[in-house]
């Protein structure tokens, strides 16, 4: 049982999981969407008082926010009482491919590369870190959703639009990785 | 009760999002590598139970518990918003390895370094606001 706990988790077991996440927000009268919060959060900074686009009732997605701090939480959670500390479990063919670009062997989940501190006091994976998250940011609320809101919600709603934007995502995710990768690391 | 819910509904997608190990930048550069069955599996089974369930939803009417029909809002039928927005995100998402919601899962994992790029989204999102009335929608 416990090691059923610890180790990872099978794709069919996360994706059910998922998706019932989905369905209990639909239950409670809410939809799966959690790039909203970036822009409830600009709002609630008071955004809203310099650009219209954040002059919104942001306290009716208040819930959206809590399910953010429970997020934080449930990644405490598998950190501290789920984790047998294995890295994360990818491919040799990827593992090879990342050793091309500089990346030593998985230890972790992330790379020490990126996510230490000492790569954040490198200018470069400053740089790196902030671009990348801006892109999430800026693409996201201009695409209307993140993974949750169009991959999840919107495909399982059948919605076009969802399907355009993950198309977007992956021509996106291909570009970067395979074109630009090689000219960052 | 009210909290509770969503903060338990929160719990258990951070659980799920670290345990399946799709918060690993690793993880996303095997998918967009296409050298793995992983992450397709979790999204697709996400998506094909997502797709029976919301079809019964609106075959049986079914209500939420506060008794109300469960309403999905389709979104505005444009191109260019959702494939150059799309685009954006997934240059990012590639490049970070982190999505929104693993973002902040990552922060709890105890990868703090991951802040950075979560107030960057928010960075993203406010210029987003900014500049949306000149953009192509």
């Amino acid at each position: 049982m416990m090691t059923l706990l610890t180790q990872s988790w099978s794709w069919w077991f996360s994706g059910l999981v998922i998706s019932s996440i989905m369905f209990l927000l639909l239950f409670f009268g809410k939809s799966f969407g959690f790039s909203a919060n970036l822009r409830t959060i600009c709002a609630a900074a008071g955004a809203g008082k310099h650009v219209s686009f954040f002059n919104f009732n942001w306290k009716a997605q208040t819930w959206n926010l809590i399910f953010l701090v429970g997020a934080i939480l449930g990644g405490f959670i598998a950190a501290t009482f789920m984790s047998d500390g294995s890295p994360a479990h990818i491919s040799e063919n990827t593992i090879r491919d990342l050793a091309e670009l500089g990346f030593s062997k998985p230890e972790s989940m992330q790379p020490a590369e990126l996510y230490d501190f000492s790569a954040l006091m490198t200018g470069k994976g400053f740089l790196i870190l902030a671009l990348g998250g801006l892109m999430v940011g800026f693409g996201s609320r201009y695409a209307g959703g993140c993974t949750s809101g169009h991959a999840i919600s919107g495909l399982s709603n059948l919605q076009l639009p969802s399907l355009m934007a993950v198309i977007g995502f992956f021509i996106g995710g291909l570009l970067m990785t395979h074109v630009l990768f090689p000219f960052i690391f | 009760m009210k909290v509770l819910k969503y903060l338990l509904a929160g719990i258990v997608f951070g659980i799920v999002m670290a345990k399946s190990e799709a918060i690993s930048w690793y993880r996303i550069q095997e998918m967009f590598r296409f050298q793995a069955f992983h992450m397709y599996g979790i999204i697709g089974v996400a998506v094909i139970l997502g797709m029976i369930g919301v079809f019964l939803i609106k075959k049986f009417k079914i209500r939420d518990y506060h008794g109300n029909p469960i309403l999905f809002h389709p979104k505005d039928r444009s191109i260019p918003r959702y494939l150059i927005g799309g685009v954006i995100f997934g240059m990012g998402w590639a490049l970070s390895g982190a999505c929104p919601g693993p973002m902040v899962v990552n922060i709890g994992y105890g990868f703090l370094t991951m802040t950075i790029v979560f107030l960057f989204a928010l960075v993203g999102t406010y210029l987003y606001g900014v500049v949306k009335s000149k953009l192509p929608h």
